[in-house]
């Protein structure tokens, strides 16, 4: 098969990688970029592990191509913790116990602060909602949900 | 073995050209939009070699209009931005509601309703809403462009009128007028994350006496294709839209409901709850068109 | 010390040592090991439920560029039914049973090259029911199979038959004033653990094979490809990777011997991921069951017998986890009169595999919505009609033993007075209570505790953390060697690098192994106080150990100053050499933990919907070392169960072909189907450890099927004896019923 050469923008770093055409966005990140911080449940959009932001939006990379990157800008899981540490959500998820064998907790983080930036002020119902697509088999949800309404009360507080 | 390839192409008429020598020259193509069901596709279904032609980048795909008359939808916007427009959201609400019930927040960033129109579920969740607005596909082929009312696109389980050298460029959805309002409801096992066990869509217009002058509703989940049930739009048209119309309605949904049984719900099952989403659908309608 | 006192570390919250790697990605699970030259291999798996295989031919595949490596069953030479069961031999026994396997450049070519292979079948019928299995002239799964292993009698699919009793139970019945009966069948349910199995194998040429995997006993996925392969545990390392989930499911071994085959053929290391569609058509679910269950009472709730007969599905070898569930049936009770017997029944499903509690959900959802019933004849409260018959200590358990102190009656007497409990369910709602119960285990663990230059603390054990057992290892070790959490750390070690561990299961990590990680801290105390001794010129028995540091005891005439553990540590190379201390054993005493839950729910009668709208858990823990931890195996377990209740189940065709492989419609719950779990840790010390731990993590799953049947027999005034309490059922019952 052809590949296709594709350039897109990794947690802010500009990258150039060769996809097959049927390669998954996950496939790439992982297996062409080496970025194995995004996981694969399911591959068919069902279980979020694999939870990355594309152009800002949060989206399953399992369901987009690889090739779909291109002038993209891609934000997983790595790109999270900046230079300053640990961001408040990975930060609350480790107070609240809100991971047990952690395979998901990647996508919930990413998909937790996309939605901490879009609402700063979601009630429980809403963080349900908009992580119904992030499946946890491990902690019943309960301390995942404590954890991203505490992350937002401390956004919320002057610092 | 074939190969895959990928193209994006960058105009209409380069996408109607690759579309028509890939129809001649035997290659298998796909029209990729959000891709939340063609990813999943050829990744277990049918893993079989294809042509992707992503239609992502046509600026024509990306419109979105909110006319007087007409609002126009191109076919590879994703939920999300629709669902984040607040003036289509107030004008066709059960319309968004519909789009936006497809999968989770990660899908809602990537699934169009072009593209569920497209894949031609009997379930897709847009589409007897879509139906229930008159809702009609604006087609681009070879032979130019084409109209077809979106209650005679899905031909069957999976299949649709769009010949190999045709994509889906929007739909054109009436704009709303006076006292008219719209709803969708499906029913899923979970609360989110399912496909629908049934759906139903709903719109109405009221006159001033709150008495019903038009009304069109749309099923899902309950018949090869979804459908248009005029007997249930007429069963609400000249009442108050009250309880004993709705029950007319949701009686004529499950008469002309013609279900399977399946992993997903039960013949039984099915005809009764699509009556009941009918009833609870023309409800909402009802008070979205009065609070106009 | 089962009674410790002025406890510093355990029973905080701290976060656990792995944390930071698991929530920025960089923690490395199953399928994220990459090594040069890797290969990627993919099994062909049987189209039909059940075949005998006439012949394979590989060659197509071969044939295909980029193909390196094809194997079939003929290449797993051992095993038994393990090996069986990783590549099929004489028959395929379930639709999705692995048949062959290529190994290839990418991914996609193996799985195109899969399609070049031929396998002719001879099509069997397939046997998919309990009911069809032991019916008169059933079609037999596997034609050798006799009950019980007894060959005077004809091949039978009930594997085994499994009978125990006590008392008189016809007297009971007779001396009964109320009694009740039930038939109850629950579906088969996957583990649904969120990372599919994956492996990596190399082997050289001395034939030493290295396997990284996520699994929950290294040492076990050693023995078993060992066997496979008929190689020696020496010949094959197993380097534990991070590990997404198991709740049982990763206990046994799909892919590991033909990962090590297709190595050895291409000479290359070969990585083998699973779908999902693949994990839910081939890895061991749990069983479904039919049971039965019949109690009778006094009218003043005493219990004067009862009975549970009960068959689970094995899949297509022996092996159901009949034997617990009989065992659990009636755990929580005190009972004069009872018989129990179970059927291990052949299917042609995939061979079930553990799965939290195996064999105690369903049976104990059998008995715990019988019990619901005779509380409503009684018209007594559920919680007091469980307390006038609660196991205590010195009860004998149905299953044998005479109980220790166990926490059953002070979990009963917390729920009552619990103001989740003593506040009715809102208008509309029904609520449902339900007893929870696991044995929980013990056997081998070792572990070794490492002292740096500095004093920091390494402990190398062996078992796979699952849940956050690392930081329960640290928090032990900071109680015992009385010392900061910080200044340890816990890893998980692979067959060569740590010491045998049997493992992550039966609840039994933080049991066990912490065991061994406090008796090896144990070892280091004691050689800490030789090397103070040694410093200070004094007998060792007039050194103790206080607060982290080594102290002349009260009354011991020496001017000196305490010596912390960086303090030894850094003399150690004169004072005899690092600092190293181990343990091994195997635990007794695993301590049974006793649970109480209750739901309310609300029912749509129009759509038979059911939604959970509370949940509240009270379980004993013995001593919660860390407690959040304790808790999400609650809420966890709480809410498996919960989707087994609702949603879960597979869903065959007629040709015994799931219908539902994959997340879409194997409806596991999502966030936003639940409400918070609230849950009340009970500390009834377990005296076979020497913090009191019980294991936690199986228990929480066994009760919430009743509880939920429960409900909602409470909310539609009716009972639906069947799981899944899916719309369709739930509809189906409500127009019945009117």
């Amino acid at each position: 098969m052809a590949k296709v050469h594709v350039s897109t923008t990794v947690n802010g770093q500009p990258m150039d990688v060769l996809v097959e055409p049927n390669d998954s966005l996950l496939d790439t990140l992982r297996d062409g970029l080496g970025l194995t911080g995004t996981k694969e449940g399911c591959a068919t959009g069902d279980c979020g592990a694999c939870s990355v932001m594309l152009d800002g939006r949060l989206v399953c990379s399992c369901l987009v191509l690889g090739a779909e990157a291109e002038g993209k800008t891609i934000d997983t899981i790595e790109g999270v913790a900046d230079g300053d540490g640990l961001h408040v959500v990975q930060q609350k998820f480790l107070e609240h116990a809100a991971l047990q064998c952690g395979i998901c907790t990647p996508g919930f983080i990413v998909a937790a602060k996309a939605l901490l930036e879009r609402d700063p002020n979601p009630d429980e119902t809403t963080i349900r909602y908009w992580l119904a697509g992030n499946l946890c088999r491990c902690t019943g949800y309960d301390k995942i949900v404590r954890a991203v309404q505490d992350a937002a009360n401390e956004l919320a507080s002057p610092a | 073995m074939g190969d895959y390839a990928y193209a994006a192409p960058a105009t209409v008429d380069s996408t109607v050209e690759l579309l028509s020598s890939s129809a001649s020259s035997g290659t298998r193509t796909q029209v990729l939009a959000g891709g939340t069901d063609v990813l999943v596709q050829m990744r277990s279904i049918d893993r079989g070699p294809r042509l992707i032609v992503d239609v992502k980048q046509l600026a024509e795909t990306n419109v979105l209009s909110i006319g007087e008359d007409e609002i126009y939808i191109g076919a590879a916007i994703a939920s999300a931005i629709l669902n984040e427009n607040a003036e289509l959201k107030s004008k066709l609400p059960g319309l968004i509601e519909s789009a936006d019930l497809i999968g989770s927040t990660q899908i809602q960033g990537r699934a169009t309703i072009g593209g569920n129109l497209c894949n031609s579920s009997p379930a897709g969740d847009t589409i007897p809403a879509l139906i229930a607005n008159s809702a009609v596909c604006h087609i681009v082929g070879a032979d130019g462009e084409r109209d077809v009312p979106v209650e005679d696109f899905v031909t069957g389980v999976g299949t649709n009128c769009m010949a190999d050298h045709e994509f889906l460029l929007g739909l054109r959805v009436p704009a709303p007028k006076g006292n008219t309002g719209d709803a969708y409801l499906r029913f899923i096992p979970r609360t989110e994350m399912d496909i629908a066990v049934a759906g139903a869509g709903v719109r109405v217009t009221l006159d001033d006496s709150g008495t019903c002058t038009a009304a069109r509703v749309g099923i899902g989940a309950v018949a090869p294709t979804p459908l248009l049930v005029p007997e249930a739009g007429d069963a609400l048209i000249g009442t108050q839209v009250d309880e004993e119309a709705l029950n007319a309605a949701a009686a004529a949904c499950s008469a002309a409901a013609s279900p399977i049984t399946d992993k997903r719900g039960t013949v039984e099952y099915r005809i009764k709850v699509v009556g009941v989403l009918c009833k609870r659908a023309g409800a909402i309608a009802r008070d979205r068109a009065k609070a106009r | 010390m089962a009674e410790a006192v002025d406890l510093k570390a355990i029973g905080t919250r701290p976060v656990r040592p792995d944390g930071v790697e698991k929530v920025t990605g960089r923690a490395n699970f199953g399928a994220d090991l990459n090594l040069p030259g890797m290969l990627h291999g993919k099994i062909l798996r049987s189209p039909h439920a059940h075949a005998r295989i006439k012949s394979i031919d590989l060659s197509g595949a071969l044939a295909v560029d980029g193909v390196l490596a094809a194997v079939s069953g003929k290449d797993i030479p051992g095993g038994g039914d393990l090996g069986d069961n990783v590549l099929a031999n004489e028959k395929v026994l379930y639709h999705g049973h692995a048949v062959a396997a290529v190994a290839a450049r990418s991914a996609f070519i193996a799985e195109q090259a899969l399609d070049q292979i031929k396998v002719e079948y001879e099509v069997l019928n397939p046997v998919l029911s309990i009911d069809d299995a032991i019916a008169d002239g059933a079609t037999l799964v596997n034609e050798s199979q006799h009950t019980n292993g007894d060959t005077s009698q004809p091949a039978s699919n009930v594997a085994a038959v499994t009978k125990f009793e006590r008392g008189d139970v016809e007297k009971g019945f007779a001396d009964a004033d109320v009694v009740v009966e039930g038939e109850y069948r629950v579906p088969t349910a996957h583990q649904g653990y969120i990372e599919p199995h994956a492996c990596t194998a190399t082997i050289n040429e001395e034939g030493k094979a290295t396997v990284w995997c996520c699994t929950q006993g290294q040492f076990d996925v050693r023995s078993m490809t060992a066997n496979c392969l008929n190689k020696q545990v020496s010949d094959i390392r197993v380097i534990p990777s991070e590990i997404g989930g198991g709740f049982g499911g990763k206990t046994t071994i799909y892919l590991e011997p033909v990962a090590v085959k297709l190595s050895e053929i291409s000479g290359r290391p070969v990585k083998m991921v699973m779908s999902r569609e693949e994990v839910f058509r081939a890895t061991g679910p749990t069983s479904a069951t039919l049971c039965r269950a019949k109690v009778g009472a006094k009218s003043d709730g005493t219990i004067t017998a009862a009975t549970a007969w009960l068959a689970y599905e094995a899949g297509a070898y022996p092996g159901a986890p009949v034997g617990p569930g009989c065992m659990s049936v009636l755990a929580p009770y005190d009972l004069e009169n009872f018989r129990i017997e179970g059927r291990d029944v052949l299917v042609n499903k995939p061979k079930v595999a553990a799965y939290r509690a195996p064999g105690a959900p369903q049976s104990m959802h059998a008995m715990e919505c019988a019990i619901d019933d005779l509380a409503r004849e009684l018209d007594m409260d559920p919680l007091d009609l469980r307390l006038k018959n609660a196991a205590d200590e010195g009860t004998v358990a149905p299953y044998g033993p005479q109980y220790p102190a166990i926490g059953l009656r002070a979990c009963l007497e917390a729920a009552k007075v619990h103001p989740n409990y003593t506040t009715p369910p809102a208008e509309g709602q029904g609520r449902g209570v339900a007893v929870g119960f696991w044995f929980n285990i013990g056997m081998q663990s070792s572990a070794e505790i490492r002292i740096a230059e500095n004093g920091a603390v390494t402990i190398m054990e062996g078992s796979p953390d699952i849940g956050g057992s690392r930081a329960s290892m640290c928090l032990m070790a900071a109680e015992t060697l009385g010392i900061p959490y910080e200044n340890i750390n816990a890893h998980v070690g692979d067959t060569e690098a740590t010491g045998y561990c049997n493992t992550t299961g039966g609840s039994r990590t933080t049991f066990a192994t912490g065991m061994a990680v406090i008796e090896a801290c144990e070892d280091i105390i004691a050689q800490c106080k030789e090397r103070a001794a040694l410093t200070w010129e004094l007998d060792v028995d007039q050194v103790d150990w206080e607060d982290g540091q080594a102290v002349p005891k009260p009354g011991v005439n020496a001017d000196v100053k305490p010596l912390s553990l960086a303090d030894i540590a850094r003399s150690a190379g004169r004072t005899g050499g690092p600092l190293l201390g181990r343990a091994s054993l195997n635990a007794q005493g695993p301590g049974a933990s006793f649970s109480v839950n209750w739901t309310d729910v609300e029912v749509d009668h129009e759509t038979g919907k059911v939604d959970v709208k509370a949940f509240t858990g009270v379980q004993d823990a013995g001593r919660a070392i860390h407690p959040s931890y304790v808790e999400g195996q609650m809420q966890g377990g709480a809410v498996q169960g919960l989707g087994w209740a609702l949603n879960e189940e597979y869903i065959y065709d007629a040709d015994g072909v799931m219908e539902n492989a994959g997340f879409l419609d194997y409806r596991v719950p999502v966030t936003s189907d639940m409400p918070m779990i609230d849950t009340q840790i009970v500390e009834v010390p377990n005296p076979s450890h020497p913090y009191g731990v019980r294991g936690v993590g199986e228990t929480p799953i066994v009760a919430p099927l009743a509880a939920t049947s429960n409900a909602v027999r409470d909310a539609l005034g009716f009972r639906i004896n069947d799981l899944p309490l899916s719309p369709p059922r739930v509809l189906a019952a409500i127009d019945d019923n009117e």
